[in-house]
């Protein structure tokens, strides 16, 4: 199924665990250093109103005067587990995309903000690079260096799968839950 | 042989490492998806895999951008001394992050500074020993970060987990490890584990395990068993590729062991990520790569 740009509170909303989706669109690299930087009250670059984040540290190079990206896979996203609510109600934030998954308080403001969150398939670094079609910008480069700056990608058919979405459902949770009591019979 | 022809193999032997899994581990990828439903979240997060691990190899780029810590395994033959390999792999470490094929990954850890070339204490990760063979033998395994962090060592007895000091203890300890990984060390994975030594003995002797291939037996029957066993159990978890839940949790389990003291009994387990990255070759003393060890 395809997610297009604007990723608006409706989209979202009939999105639900489970599904496989390509994301068409701008969206925004923000980790650690990003999300503490808006969390302590720092101004946000880009207009982040209905936007998707993605928790990635990405390998970007100039060539011939224009950015090319050479590997975009994933980061760990339950790093952000503390920042990640409160900034996608305060801004509006509808997406994050990340791996292996995100905690409760996140799961929470999901569903009260309406947002997902969308695993990409970790250690996909060349596949996700070639679904970045174009990069329109970065920001805070110089506070933060290249791999912690807001990158402005532009994405065609970018694979992921809603893992929480908000109807307060978590795949995470789920499987932790089944495979605790298949543990448990094997034990 | 030239310090710069031993040098230019060496960054072939990272390139390839980088860029490519070896042959055992894309077969068993291949049977995961098989196995999995067709039109799951599971096929298709292996789908995506493998359609990575062929673009990575095509274009000649890292598979994934957390080209991991450098474990650098070598055998030296009487022509080559410890501080000459040493220095000939470190310039090849720098120059492949020049190149791109090694991000810039290694991090001081008072200051928080990146070196910038990998080079640093303890990076890259050496382990060499002497042989009487005539070749230089360097196996490389590069580990990412993501699953480092879910590796896990246990000390037995274990009364929470039941666990005793014997296999079935061992067994016990390696199921709860895989369940406790989740998806988060980018399943499905492949573990080390090494039964006994001291703790720092127990997780050097775990990684060197991801050195076997993943189609070899085990030569001490009993250990041969018990890693089938893990694998065929950890499969009914239900944990799945990337955690998405499915029927490909782990793709295979490899133990070894070693002497501890009477008073200790420690199960260290290393979980290494889909992203399997071991290569090897053996080197002539004239500088000719005689063989790839892993096809």
């Amino acid at each position: 199924m395809l997610l297009e740009a604007p990723f608006t509170e409706a989209k979202i909303r009939a999105l639900a665990v489970g599904e496989m989706v390509e994301i068409s669109g701008l969206v925004f690299t923000g980790r650690d250093a990003v999300h503490k930087y808006l969390h302590d009250g720092g101004k946000p670059p880009v207009d982040l109103t209905d936007s998707i984040i993605y928790h990635c540290g990405p390998v970007v190079v100039q060539e011939k005067g224009r950015w090319v990206v050479k590997a975009a896979g994933p980061t760990t996203s339950i790093r952000e587990e503390p920042f990640q609510g409160p900034l996608m109600e305060r801004y509006k934030i509808r997406g994050v995309i990340g791996k292996g998954g995100m905690g409760p308080k996140t799961l929470e403001y999901c569903q009260k903000v309406g947002g997902v969150y969308l695993h990409a398939i970790g250690g996909a670094a060349q596949v996700l690079a070639e679904r970045v079609v174009a990069v329109e910008g970065v920001h805070l480069m110089e506070e933060f260096g290249s791999p912690e700056a807001i990158w402005e990608f532009r994405v065609e058919r970018f694979p992921v799968v809603v893992t929480m979405d908000s109807h307060g459902r978590s795949l995470h949770r789920d499987v932790l839950a089944a495979s605790q009591e298949a543990l448990a019979r094997l034990l | 042989m030239q310090a710069k022809v031993m040098q230019s193999r060496l960054l072939e032997l990272i390139r390839r490492t980088s860029s490519r899994l070896p042959d055992d581990v894309v077969r068993v990828i291949e049977r995961g998806r098989r196995r999995e439903q067709p039109g799951s979240t599971a096929e298709y997060a292996l789908q995506v895999i493998l359609d990575n691990i062929a673009m990575a190899r095509d274009k000649s780029l890292p598979l994934c951008q957390d080209t991991g810590t450098i474990i650098c395994y070598a055998d030296l033959p009487a022509w080559l001394d410890e501080s000459a390999f040493a220095t000939s792999f470190s310039r090849a470490v720098a120059q492949a992050t020049k190149l791109g094929y090694l991000r810039q990954n290694s991090v001081d850890s008072l200051t928080g500074k990146n070196s910038g070339t990998n080079l640093g204490p303890g990076s890259p990760s050496y382990h060499l020993h002497q042989t009487r063979g005539r070749s230089l033998l360097v196996r490389l395994i590069l580990k990412g970060g993501g699953c480092e962090n879910v590796g896990a060592q246990y000390s037995l007895p274990d009364t929470k987990l039941g666990a005793g000091r014997d296999l079935a203890g061992v067994r016990r300890c390696i199921l709860d490890a895989v369940h406790q990984a989740q998806g988060k060390g980018c399943g499905p994975g492949i573990l080390g584990v090494c039964i006994g030594g001291d703790r720092g003995s127990g997780y050097v002797a775990s990684k060197e395990a991801l050195l076997r291939t993943l189609d070899d037996q085990n030569p001490e029957p009993s250990l041969a068993k018990l890693e089938k066993q893990i694998v065929q159990e950890a499969n009914t978890l239900g944990i799945g590729p990337m955690g998405f839940g499915g029927a490909t949790t782990l793709l295979g389990c490899k133990i070894a062991h070693r002497n501890r003291l009477p008073a200790s009994f420690f199960v260290s387990i290393s979980y290494m990520c889909w992203a399997y990255r071991r290569d090897g070759f053996a080197l002539s003393e004239s500088g000719k790569i005689t063989r790839w060890l892993y096809a």
